[in-house]
C-alpha cells in the first residue's frame, strides 16, 4: 500500500484550514504490511475519528515494509502506532486502537458538539 | 568453504575480530560470527566503548560495515564523543560503512491502546543493515526500551525475535546493558543470550577506580576466565591479557652487565641473565635508585632500549640527580634509547598500573623494564594484590625476554619488610642495600641475597657512590650482616 487517505475531504481541509487550524486533525497511521493489528487498527481509527472528527480530520497511512526510511522521522519502534501530527503537539498512540477510550484520551479529542 | 584440511575440525567457532587490544586474544579470536554478544556492566564501565570500537574497527579494518542503533545518544553526541578517540563517524557514515540510527523513546509522548509489536525497530534495523550491508551491528542500550515500552510481556518476547532475526541474517553482534544489583543485567537480558557474555566492571577501591573485563561465558570456545584489567585511554581500550598458564618462558642463557664491574664480578664476572627479574631493595638513601639508573645507562651503552618506570621522581629530577652521581642519562633519552614513563602512585589502581605498563611494553618493546620502586604501588593496594600484580607482570616480561629491575623501599627496624618477601620469590635475582655506621663511620653495603642459576659471590660490599659513579668498596667482614641476613624467617620461606 502507498501513502494513501483514508479519508480525503480537501473541502473539509480547507474549510478548517480557514476557519480555525487548531480543529483540524492530520493522524498518521504506520502499519507494516497487513497484519491483522494493522487492518484492526485501520478500521478503529476510522471508525473513533468518524465519530468524533467528522470532517475534521484526515488520516494517513504509512506502510513501512514499503518506504521503511521514513520509520526514522517519527521514531517508530512499535507497530501499529498514530503520531497525531497536527494539532500540536505531536502525540503517539501504540496498539491496534481497540481502546478506544485510551485513543480518545491519548489523541485529546473533545467530543464534537 | 575449503575443508580440505583436517584443522577445520578444531576450529568449531568462526569468530569476529573486535579489533581492541588484547579482547581478541581473551576470547581466542574475538567476538562469535553471527550471534549475539552481550556487554554488560553498570554505568561509566566502558560498554558503549567497547561495543562502539567494535563496530568501527570493522568498517576500518575487517571490512564489515557496522549498524549502531543507539537508543541514549543522538547522533551527534555519539560522533562527538567517539571523535575523541580519532574516529570519524561523520566520514564513515558517507563511505556507507557505517550507519547510526538513534531511537528516541519517550515515554510521556506515548499512550498505548491495544496490541502491538516491535516491528518499527526491525524495519529501522533491517532498512540501515540493507542500505550498507552491514556485517555488524550494536544495540546500545535495549534496556532503554523497558522504560518506554510499558507492557515488558511484549517486550521480552520482541526482544527474543530481534536477536533471533539478527542470527538469521548472520550480523555479529553486541547488545549491551546496564548492570542488576542480583543479575548481570537490570532486566536479566543474559536470559536470552546463549552463546557470548562480557562483563565490565569499574571499581573504586580506597578512592582509586580500576577497570576490569570478565568473560562471563563463551559458548564452543575455550576462553580465559579471570578478570582482566582494562584501560580506557585516547587509543580507546587495551586489555590486559597476562597470567599465560603455563611456565613455558625460554631462560636465557646470555648475561647483561649490571653496570658495575665489581658487581659483575660477584655474579661469575658476567652479571645477571638476559631475561631476568632483579629486585634490589634497601632502606632511604642507600642508592637503589641510583643502581637503577646504572643498569639502564649500561644497556643503553649497549644500544639496547630500556624502559624506565618512575613512581616518585619526575624524568628531570632522575636527570638532575644522577647526573651527581657521575651518570649522563640525558644523551641516551636524546638517542631515543631511554624512555621515562613517570606515573602518579595513586593516578590509577594497580591494574591500571599493570595495563599501562603492558602497553607501553608492548609498544616499545624495550630490552630492559625498570620499575623505580615497587614500593609506591604498594601504597596504593594490599599486599596481596601487589603480588598477584608482579606476578603477572615479571610473566610477561619473561614471556618477552625483557631484562628487569624492580627497587622496593624497607624501613630500617622492619626485617626485610613483608613486601619483599611476598614479591623476592618472583625474582631471580635479589640485591640488598643498606647503610651501617661501624665505628661511627656512615656506609652503604651490599649484598647478593640470591642469584638463581649462578654461583654469586655471597660477600657483603660497600657500595660507593661518588660522582665517579657507583664502585663496590672493600669486603666487609660479616659482623653486623650475619645478624641482619638471618633475623626474617620470609626470606628463608621465599628462598
Amino acid at each position: 500500500m502507498k501513502i494513501s487517505t483514508g479519508k480525503k475531504k480537501s473541502s473539509a481541509k480547507k474549510r478548517a484550514a480557514k476557519t480555525s487550524p487548531s480543529d483540524f486533525y492530520i493522524l498518521r497511521l504506520y502499519i507494516a504490511g497487513q497484519t491483522p493489528n494493522s487492518v484492526t487498527a485501520i478500521a478503529n481509527l476510522k471508525k473513533i475519528c468518524e465519530d468524533k472528527l467528522k470532517g475534521k480530520y484526515r488520516i494517513e497511512v504509512i506502510d513501512l515494509l514499503e518506504k521503511p526510511q521514513l520509520a526514522k522521522g517519527d521514531q517508530i519502534i512499535a507497530i501499529p502506532t498514530l503520531v497525531r501530527r497536527l494539532p500540536p503537539p505531536v502525540k503517539k498512540i501504540i496498539g491496534n486502537l481497540s481502546k478506544t477510550e485510551s485513543v480518545i484520551v491519548g489523541l485529546d479529542l473533545q467530543p464534537v458538539r | 568453504m575449503p575443508r580440505s584440511s583436517p584443522r577445520v575440525v578444531r576450529t568449531p567457532l568462526a569468530k569476529s575480530r573486535t579489533g581492541i587490544q588484547g579482547l581478541d586474544e581473551v576470547t581466542g579470536g574475538g567476538l562469535p560470527k553471527g550471534r549475539v554478544s552481550l556487554v554488560c556492566g553498570n554505568a561509566g564501565c566502558g560498554k558503549s566503548l567497547l561495543a562502539m570500537e567494535f563496530l568501527v574497527n570493522g568498517a576500518i579494518r575487517y571490512g564489515e560495515p557496522g549498524v549502531c542503533m543507539n537508543f541514549e545518544e543522538t547522533e551527534e553526541k555519539l560522533i562527538a564523543n567517539v571523535a575523541s578517540l580519532g574516529f570519524d563517524l561523520r566520514e564513515l557514515s558517507k563511505l556507507k560503512k557505517l550507519s547510526i540510527d538513534y531511537v528516541s523513546i519517550e515515554r510521556n509522548q506515548i499512550a498505548e491502546a491495544g496490541e502491538y509489536n516491535l516491528d518499527g525497530l526491525f524495519i529501522r534495523l533491517a532498512h540501515a543493515v540493507k542500505t550498507i550491508k552491514a556485517k555488524r551491528v550494536v544495540l546500545d542500550s535495549v534496556q532503554a526500551l523497558f522504560a518506554g515500552v510499558g507492557d515488558s510481556a511484549i517486550l521480552r518476547s520482541e526482544l527474543q525475535r530481534l536477536f533471533r532475526w539478527l542470527e538469521d541474517h548472520k550480523l555479529t553482534a553486541i547488545v549491551t546493558g546496564e548492570a542488576g544489583v542480583h543479575t548481570l543485567t537490570r532486566y536479566g537480558l543474559e536470559e536470552y543470550i546463549a552463546d557470548c557474555v562480557i562483563a565490565l566492571d569499574h571499581r573504586v577501591t580506597d578512592q582509586i577506580s580500576t577497570r576490569r573485563l570478565r568473560i562471563v561465558k563463551y559458548r564452543g570456545t575455550s576462553h580465559g576466565t579471570d578478570e582482566y584489567p582494562f584501560l580506557i585511554d585516547e587509543d580507546g581500550i587495551s586489555v590486559v591479557p597476562i597470567t599465560s598458564l603455563a611456565l613455558t618462558h625460554i631462560a636465557l642463557t646470555d648475561r647483561v652487565s649490571t653496570g658495575i664491574p665489581a658487581l659483575d664480578e660477584m655474579m661469575e664476572g658476567k652479571g645477571f641473565f638476559r631475561g631476568s627479574s632483579v629486585l634490589v631493595t634497601g632502606t632511604a638513601g642507600t642508592g637503589k635508585s641510583s643502581m637503577a639508573a646504572n643498569f639502564a645507562s649500561a644497556a643503553c651503552a649497549r644500544g639496547e632500549l630500556c624502559l624506565y618506570f618512575t613512581f616518585e621522581e619526575s624524568p628531570s629530577q632522575i636527570l638532575r640527580n644522577m647526573r651527581s652521581v657521575g651518570l649522563d642519562l640525558e644523551r641516551w633519552v636524546k638517542k631515543g634509547l631511554l624512555h621515562f614513563n613517570a606515573m602518579r602512585p595513586t593516578s590509577t589502581g594497580l591494574e591500571g598500573h599493570l595495563a599501562a605498563i603492558h602497553k607501553m611494553i608492548v609498544k616499545l618493546r624495550p630490552s630492559l623494564v625498570i620499575i623505580d620502586p615497587i614500593t609506591n604501588l604498594v601504597s596504593a593496594s594490599g599486599n596481596y594484590d601487589v603480588k598477584s600484580m608482579l606476578v603477572r607482570l615479571v610473566d610477561f616480561l619473561k614471556v618477552e625476554q625483557v631484562t628487569s629491575m624492580f627497587t622496593n623501599l624497607t624501613f630500617a627496624g622492619d626485617p626485610q619488610e613483608r613486601t619483599a618477601a611476598t614479591v623476592s620469590s618472583l625474582m631471580d635475582t635479589w640485591i640488598v642495600l643498606r647503610d651501617s655506621k661501624p665505628n661511627g663511620r656512615p656506609r652503604r653495603e651490599l649484598y647478593v641475597l640470591k642469584s638463581r642459576g649462578m654461583a654469586h659471590s655471597r660477600e657483603a660490599r660497600e657500595l660507593i657512590v661518588s660522582k665517579k659513579g657507583l664502585e663496590l668498596g672493600i669486603v666487609l667482614k660479616g659482623h653486623t650482616l650475619a645478624t641482619k641476613l638471618d633475623d626474617p624467617p620470609a626470606v628463608a620461606a621465599a628462598e
